[in-house]
């Protein structure tokens, strides 16, 4: 099957005072149409801005995308024109964010910011718009559609909120939608809710989906394949069951090993990763040998994991400041 | 379990209501909130007691009203025999020197303008417990190396240190004073999966160390599961159910606790495949306007259950297990 969405060598740095940051720094994967995947990593290993620069949504200044290639259907999203690419975002591409308080317009009703995609991509008329948002609010279960559309965001809950963000994203019939940490906000109750909602509109329409996360927990439960994030790198890539039963790379081992599992049997200690992750606007060499870039080896069929170039004796591409 | 301790904290019929005002000159008492509805607990010497529920469950309003740092509505903190809510506030001084804090967010929690060793110091000071200069040197010394921070540290200021290491800083400053017991309030929420387990393990090994008392109060319950040794779970101001931590987990009785542990997802793609879920409909109400009877019946999956003509209170099951009542009603 042709990939729906292939990120080749993405390169995005941001030009701060303290220096060229590497935010995203040779970030490859690909994704299938209607697949999962998972993006795992802590804050600042880039995750979001690798997200982001499929989307072409990094600012300039301070930020850039330097390099690579975002290949969504077979068109090179980083080449297209600008105009071009606002007919992608919203239409073929949609997006859910982390904070369901502030991505959506507080001075606009929920009707209004729901059918003004619909308006613009799909050139519905105002009638048909509003009856689409009906229906697409209900999708989510929201109760009460019709009398919640010329209500404004405050008078949603957290949950409500990141149910319309949903069904914004779903309503021009994406083929693709990115959900960056989309409930790292809520209450695991409600995370339950939206997560378990998110994967089954798209397992319904065939719309395959990026969550972005910290969370190892969610994207074991959701996640048909995992990227993990780690320094601006991709240092391990493969099926869910893969990464979680046949780690690789130190970090991914390191990450498994320092959460508590709800159902450890006995009281073991943490194994905690020694150290701080490196700052990215300097060098970033593995501890293990210096070398300044990972290649991805492949493991198993499907798994690959960042090695070092220089020595191949090196257990894995794994800088980490250890002051 | 070791041989039964006595208790530290002696908590009942604690509640706490914020009131809801209207009116610019006339303040008119109009509603009020309630945090905290009738919750009663013991903490024991050297134990670590979880607390777990959702946002606005009345968690963190409970640890603030066992330190006094809001005076309960009704309700009394009996802590290592002595009545706090009744003493006056210079008695009060004396014991706050036993109980501190940990604060969610090692960013907000810690004063920008002043120095590291400044901050680890300032309890010292405030309760006279150092007399000399190089004193208070030698005991900013020692607390620093205690969390594993490097002592030569201690000139810095908060803006230097990464979120895990001012954490550590916010556990020196609690440790300062050489307290019983430590309320933690999200300690490590704030914190990235691998300096998670760095300050989890500090604080164990502190634990064992200097024999303290905690008040873990955290949303997320693998966390809860790990430190604790019994866990209390909150629900809209009440404390719907308390057990051992292995009890609890293997043998949740309250549908809300059921619900709760089933939305945890475990690192683990093969067990997520086979666990049971329970998803809980809709959202938590107000506190403003909680349900009459049992606060848990609009999303109680129970069947048959009205829960309109019940009062919360906890009841034991088994030996060491509470629950609330209504689990157990017809």
């Amino acid at each position: 099957m042709a990939a729906l969405l292939e990120v080749k060598n993405l390169r995005t740095h941001f030009y701060t005072i303290e220096g060229e940051v590497k935010a995203v720094d040779g970030v490859s994967y690909d994704l299938q149409p209607g697949e999962i995947l998972g993006l795992v990593g802590e804050s600042g290993c880039g995750k979001s801005v690798s997200a982001m620069s499929v989307m072409r949504l990094i600012p300039w200044p301070p930020g850039k995308i330097l390099d690579g290639e975002v290949l969504f259907d077979g068109v090179d999203l980083l080449q297209l024109e600008e105009e071009e690419m606002r007919k992608i975002r919203g239409k073929e591409i949609g997006m859910v964010f982390q904070e369901p308080m502030t991505s959506l317009n507080p001075v606009l009703t929920i009707g209004k910011q729901l059918t003004e995609t619909m308006e613009l991509h799909l050139g519905l008329t105002p009638e048909e718009a509003t009856n689409r948002a009906i229906e697409l609010l209900e999708m989510v279960g929201i109760p009460d559609a019709g009398s919640r559309l010329p209500q404004y965001p405050h008078q949603f809950s957290g949950g409500m909120r990141q149910r319309v963000m949903i069904a914004m994203a779903m309503s021009c019939n994406p083929r693709l939608i990115i959900a960056d940490e989309p409930t790292t906000a809520l209450d695991v109750t409600i995370q339950a809710q939206i997560l378990d909602l998110m994967q089954d509109l798209c397992r319904q329409n065939g719309v395959a989906l990026i969550v972005i996360t910290h969370n190892l927990g969610v994207v074991a439960r959701y996640a048909d394949r995992v990227n993990v994030m780690y320094a601006g790198n991709v240092v391990e890539r493969g099926s869910a069951q893969e990464i979680y039963h046949n780690p690789q790379h130190p970090y991914t081992k390191g990450l498994l090993n320092s959460v508590p599992r709800l159902d450890d049997t006995v009281k073991k200690k943490l194994d905690p990763i020694q150290g701080l992750p490196p700052s990215l606007s300097k060098p970033c060499l593995c501890q293990f040998c210096g070398e300044p870039q990972p290649t991805l080896v492949e493991v198993s069929k499907d798994h690959l994991a960042a090695r070092c170039n220089a020595d191949p004796n090196c257990v894995g591409w794994f800088p980490r400041d250890l002051g | 379990m070791v041989a039964e301790k006595e208790n530290l904290v002696e908590v009942s019929n604690l509640k706490m209501y914020f009131p809801v005002k209207k009116g610019i000159v006339f303040q008119r008492h109009v509603a009020d909130i309630k945090a905290v509805d009738d919750v009663s607990f013991t903490i024991k010497k050297g134990e670590t007691l979880g607390l777990v529920g959702e946002s606005g469950c009345g968690k963190t309003t409970t640890g603030r009203c066992i330190l006094q740092l809001n005076t309960p509505t009704s309700g009394s903190v009996n802590f290592d025999g002595h009545e706090l809510t009744e003493m006056k506030p210079a008695d009060l001084r004396a014991f706050r020197s036993r109980m501190q804090m940990i604060f969610q967010d090692p960013y907000s929690s810690l004063d920008p303008r002043q120095s590291c060793g400044g901050i680890v110091s300032e309890p010292l000071i405030v309760h006279n417990m150092v007399k000399s200069k190089n004193e208070i040197k030698d005991q900013i010394e020692e607390l620093l190396s205690v969390v594993g921070l490097n002592p030569s540290m201690a000139g810095r200021f908060p803006h230097e240190f990464s979120g895990g290491q001012r954490q550590r800083i916010g556990v020196a400053r609690a440790l300062a004073v050489r307290p019983d017991l430590i309320v933690c309030d999200e300690p490590v929420s704030a914190l990235d999966v691998s300096i998670q387990a760095q300050v989890i393990n500090l604080l164990e090994d502190l634990q064992e160390q200097f024999d303290l008392t905690y008040l873990f109060i955290a949303h997320d319950l693998s966390v809860v599961r790990h430190i604790s040794d019994r866990i209390g779970v909150m629900y809209l101001g009440h404390m719907v159910e308390l057990a051992d931590r292995l009890e609890l987990y293997d043998n949740p009785q309250h549908p809300y606790t059921k619900a709760l542990l089933s939305a945890v997802p475990i690192p683990d793609p093969v067990a997520e495949a086979t666990r049971e879920r329970i998803v809980l409909e809709g959202d938590v109400p107000s506190p403003l306007n909680p349900p009459e009877g049992c606060v848990f019946k609009t999303r109680c999956s129970k069947v048959g259950c009205s829960g309109g003509d019940v009062t919360m209170e906890l009841m034991e099951s088994t030996p060491g297990h509470f629950v609330d009542s209504c689990v157990h009603s017809k």
